[in-house]
């Protein structure tokens, strides 16, 4: 049954990228890739991580791609749809992706430890809990924590400052003359 | 059980597609999306990794590579709404202002 629901969610989930590579429209991209990143949070489910699943729905589908609608809708996006891919740089990026693929393709297939990965995998009695992950979080991986709180507090900050117009930021010099008295 | 290996093709899949568009779309969006799907084929390795080794930090660094992403985005959408208003385009081969 669970290999069915794996079939069946990696076949949405390729399905969908695709789409997010071909489609002319932006907002139809977003919305395939909203739809690919809902198959991936139910393969973690599959993969034992409920947590992370949910984290994926958050944050992933619930802020980062409605930021990216945000931006897609703030910005006109009708003449963009003309020219889908690059002129110049279709052959490099076929030649690249080629070899990519040829490189991963081989690597499946002559590792040894993947053939044994590839019979049926091991029944996995022990689930582990969301209070191990946090006892893990918060003990072993605290430092790292925090440093991913002060990341995000500082990428807050840059996108703030980046996406600020200029007319907002006047120069201090005229406001203070503005504010002299005359005599 | 479900193979480890069938996650590791569906990921090294995601990851060739997600490649495709980064390097053949003309639109920075799109570019964009593209390396938030390569990300996630990448998790979904660690993810895969840490079932079969019955391993918790496999999903310890997947909720940092989350946590950083978002970052990324914020500051990356900053980026593309500041260069929207100074040059009036969208398209990576437009966008040759650090030529020398």
């Amino acid at each position: 049954m669970e290999r069915e629901f794996f079939l069946l969610l990696s076949g949405v989930a390729t399905a969908s990228a695709l789409l997010v590579i071909v489609a002319r429209n932006p907002v139809h991209s977003a919305l395939a890739l909203v739809a690919c990143l809902v198959q991936i949070a139910a393969l973690y489910v599959l993969l034992g991580a409920p947590f992370l699943a949910v984290i994926q729905i958050f944050v992933y589908v619930g802020a980062v791609m409605v930021l990216f609608l945000f931006v897609i809708m703030m910005l006109d996006v009708r003449k963009e749809s003309k020219r889908r891919y690059l002129k110049h740089a279709l052959l490099p990026g076929v030649v690249v992706l080629v070899i990519l693929s040829g490189e991963l393709i081989v690597l499946l297939t002559q590792s040894t430890k993947l053939h044994a990965a590839m019979g049926p995998g091991q029944t996995i009695t022990t689930q582990p809990s969301v209070e191990e992950l946090s006892l893990l979080l918060f003990q072993d991986f605290l430092l790292p924590f925090e440093v991913a709180s002060v990341i995000l507090l500082v990428a807050l900050i840059g996108a703030v400052v980046l996406a600020r117009s200029e007319a907002d930021v006047t120069p201090v010099r005229s406001r203070k003359n503005h504010g002299e008295v005359r005599r | 059980m479900i193979p480890t290996a069938w996650y590791l093709i569906l990921a090294a899949t995601l990851f060739v597609i997600g490649g495709a568009g980064v390097l053949l779309r003309r639109n920075v969006l799109i570019v964009l999306m593209s390396l938030e799907l390569m990300l996630n084929s990448v998790t979904i390795n660690l993810l895969a990794f840490g079932h079969v080794l019955q391993d918790l930090r496999g999903q310890i660094i997947a909720i940092f590579v989350i946590a950083i992403t978002a970052a990324e985005v914020a500051v990356a959408l900053g980026i593309l709404v500041a260069l929207l208003r100074n040059k009036n385009t969208l398209e990576v081969d437009e966008l040759t202002v650090l030529k020398g």
